[in-house]
């Protein structure tokens, strides 16, 4: 499977990470090299095999519903870039 | 006595004990030993106060008798556990000034049994290398060299910085984590052991993720004792981490008997890749006769799905990472971008994880999004968990069979240079797993052990693959490995 451009700018905007217009053809290159190593699970039998889920079967542990931690405004939001007034800010989201 | 700094756990832990020394003096001993490596770049936040306290508490505990085993035994911990108001930045410029209001799990329980830390260590970022040259630290330097030549080499990745300074004796012992070899290949570039326990044993909570499915931390120590001592004090269950296991720790440590006579050790044929240097191949002939000498036998065993490890790891490695490395928005904690006249937020995500995120992250997040992406989601993530299903399975049968643990090398060759992979595929660096990465996929606890030299003098390990939750047993093997291949050697100190 080879990747394009257009697809790996498509790629780049989905992982939300900003990749230079002439940056592009060298990160297709580079993610079409790696997809072709993976290529090579296509040669593998996997009819009627059911994926991975863990080590030795175990049943999803449940806790009670009830809040156990909390009520600590300021060390959540102690490491934010840009804290105001008890919220974390960012810049305008809706015109 | 050798220098305190050079003690193994089991050493410290009794003459602690019977009051030849202390846990402030041992503290002090790794903090000069430390103030004066820092051409090996391991400590990349030393914390000597918190060292110092957390010492003199522990003589407290230790003079007051009934003091565990790992109380007042200094050690290094790796980048990506979060420590209450340490740096804890997985070696990423875009967590760049975190101090986490919490501890992790693991490093909470070693700090109860009066463990003391003395401080955070590199590696590469959020644990993606092999080399730890994607570190935003640069590199750790391996404290060995090729002879006479002074050329730095990696002393492995991730837990780059952890194996440096065990082998180098700035500490007693490290935490590490192992996603797909992080322990075990950096353990067997440095001449140290390194365990990656069972999916499960050890909780994850805390620690940066990486690839959640494969992500365990362990101990990379001087010796199979102090790895058995430390991994009970790291492991056990725990409510905040629901993929961690309900059972009890057993005293591994115990397990140590030095007796393995008829147990059946599997060599796996698929392990002998093409182009394996004769020196590996040399290493693994003479473990597996170690082995047969204490009485073990040793079986030819088959585990066919083998060679698609690394294409599976890959595909799902990436793809939890992709998902988990969504949180580094320029939120909540790290690093933001400065943004120009005008930028929303899909700009202000974008130029954040642009210079927050190293090349190599920055690749596999985007390898993760593509195959977890609309239209490939059948054709590359679930053909891989299905094919890593077949590779567990290969284990389950060679168990089945009767195999009590499986010996193969630890990595397809030793240290290598830093900086001369810097222009091969990243492929090529993939590579460095292919011994390793099968482990993960299926779930089972894996041991490096050193077992020699190369040519150059460098050092060489051989992994024991044992049997889900068998650890004591595993350990044992390695016990076994160890005290047979007889490793005392040293690295030569330059720094």
């Amino acid at each position: 499977m080879s990747i394009d451009t257009d697809t790996a700018r498509r790629v780049a905007h989905l992982a939300r990470i900003a990749v230079k217009e002439e940056d592009l053809p060298a990160l297709a290159q580079e993610l079409s090299g790696i997809l072709t190593f993976m290529e090579q699970l296509n040669e593998v039998d996997v009819e009627g095999v059911e994926p991975m889920t863990s080590v030795t079967p175990m049943r999803l542990k449940r806790r009670a519903d009830a809040v156990t931690d909390g009520g600590y405004p300021d060390k959540v939001l102690s490491n934010a870039p840009d804290a105001r007034e008890g919220f974390f800010a960012v810049p305008k989201v809706v015109e | 006595m050798s220098a305190l700094n050079q003690l193994t756990i089991a050493e410290a832990r009794d003459a602690l004990r019977k009051g030849e020394t202390t846990a402030t003096d041992l503290t002090a001993a790794c903090l000069s030993a430390i103030e004066a490596a820092g051409a090996l770049n391991a400590f990349v936040h030393p914390t000597p106060e918190i060292a110092m306290d957390q010492a003199r508490a522990a003589d407290d505990r230790i003079a007051a008798g009934e003091a565990p085993a790992m109380c007042g035994i200094p050690l290094g911990i790796k980048d990506l556990f979060c420590t209450k108001g340490v740096p804890s930045q997985a070696a990423s410029r875009i967590l760049q000034g975190f101090r986490p209001e919490y501890e992790s799990t693991v490093t909470q329980q070693l700090f109860d049994a009066g463990a003391v830390m003395l401080g955070k260590l590199n590696m590469d970022e959020f644990a993606m290398g092999s080399s730890n040259e994607s570190a935003c630290y640069g590199p750790a330097v391996n404290p060995w060299r090729r002879g006479n030549d002074t050329a730095p080499l990696t002393p492995g990745g991730s837990s780059g910085g952890s194996a440096a300074a065990v082998a180098a004796d700035l500490c007693l012992a490290a935490t590490g984590t192992d996603t797909g070899g992080s322990i075990r290949q950096p353990a067997a570039f440095t001449g140290i052991v390194g365990i990656k326990p069972t999916y499960g044993r050890v909780s994850r909570w805390g620690i940066v993720a990486f690839a959640s499915s494969l992500d365990q931390a362990g101990p990379m120590t001087k010796t199979v004792r102090d790895a058995a001592i430390m991994l009970g004090a790291m492991a056990g269950p725990d409510p905040k981490d629901s993929t961690s296991a309900d059972l009890p720790v057993p005293d591994f440590e115990a397990a140590l008997t030095g007796d393995i006579r008829g147990r059946k050790i599997g060599i796996p044929r698929e392990y002998r890749m093409e182009g394996m240097p004769a020196e590996i191949e040399a290493l693994w002939h003479r473990g597996a006769e170690m082995l047969r000498d204490a009485g073990a036998e040793i079986v030819d065993i088959s585990l066919p799905h083998t060679k698609y490890a690394l294409p599976a790891y890959y595909v799902v490695a990436p793809a939890e990472a992709s998902s988990n490395l969504a949180r580094y928005d320029g939120v909540r904690y790290g690093h933001r971008a400065k943004l120009a006249q005008g930028d929303g937020i899909t700009e202000m995500y974008e130029k954040t994880r642009a210079e927050g995120f190293g090349k190599e992250v920055q690749r596999r997040v985007m390898i993760g999004t593509y195959v977890l992406s609309a239209g490939f989601y059948d054709a590359y993530y679930n053909r891989a968990r299905k094919v890593r299903a077949l590779i567990k399975r290969d284990f389950e049968q060679a168990f089945a069979a009767g195999i009590d643990a499986i010996l193969t090398p630890a990595t397809p060759s030793a240290a290598f240079g830093l900086g001369e992979m810097a222009d091969a595929d990243p492929v090529a660096m993939y590579l460095n797993d292919v011994f390793t990465v099968t482990v993960n996929l299926a779930g089972l606890p894996g041991i490096a052990v050193p077992a020699g030299l190369d040519a150059r003098g460098l050092p060489l390990g051989l992994q024991l693959i044992g049997r889900p939750w068998e650890e004591g047993d595993l350990l044992n093997h390695a016990f076994v490995l160890e005290r047979a291949a007889g490793f005392v050697s040293r690295p030569d100190k330059w720094w």
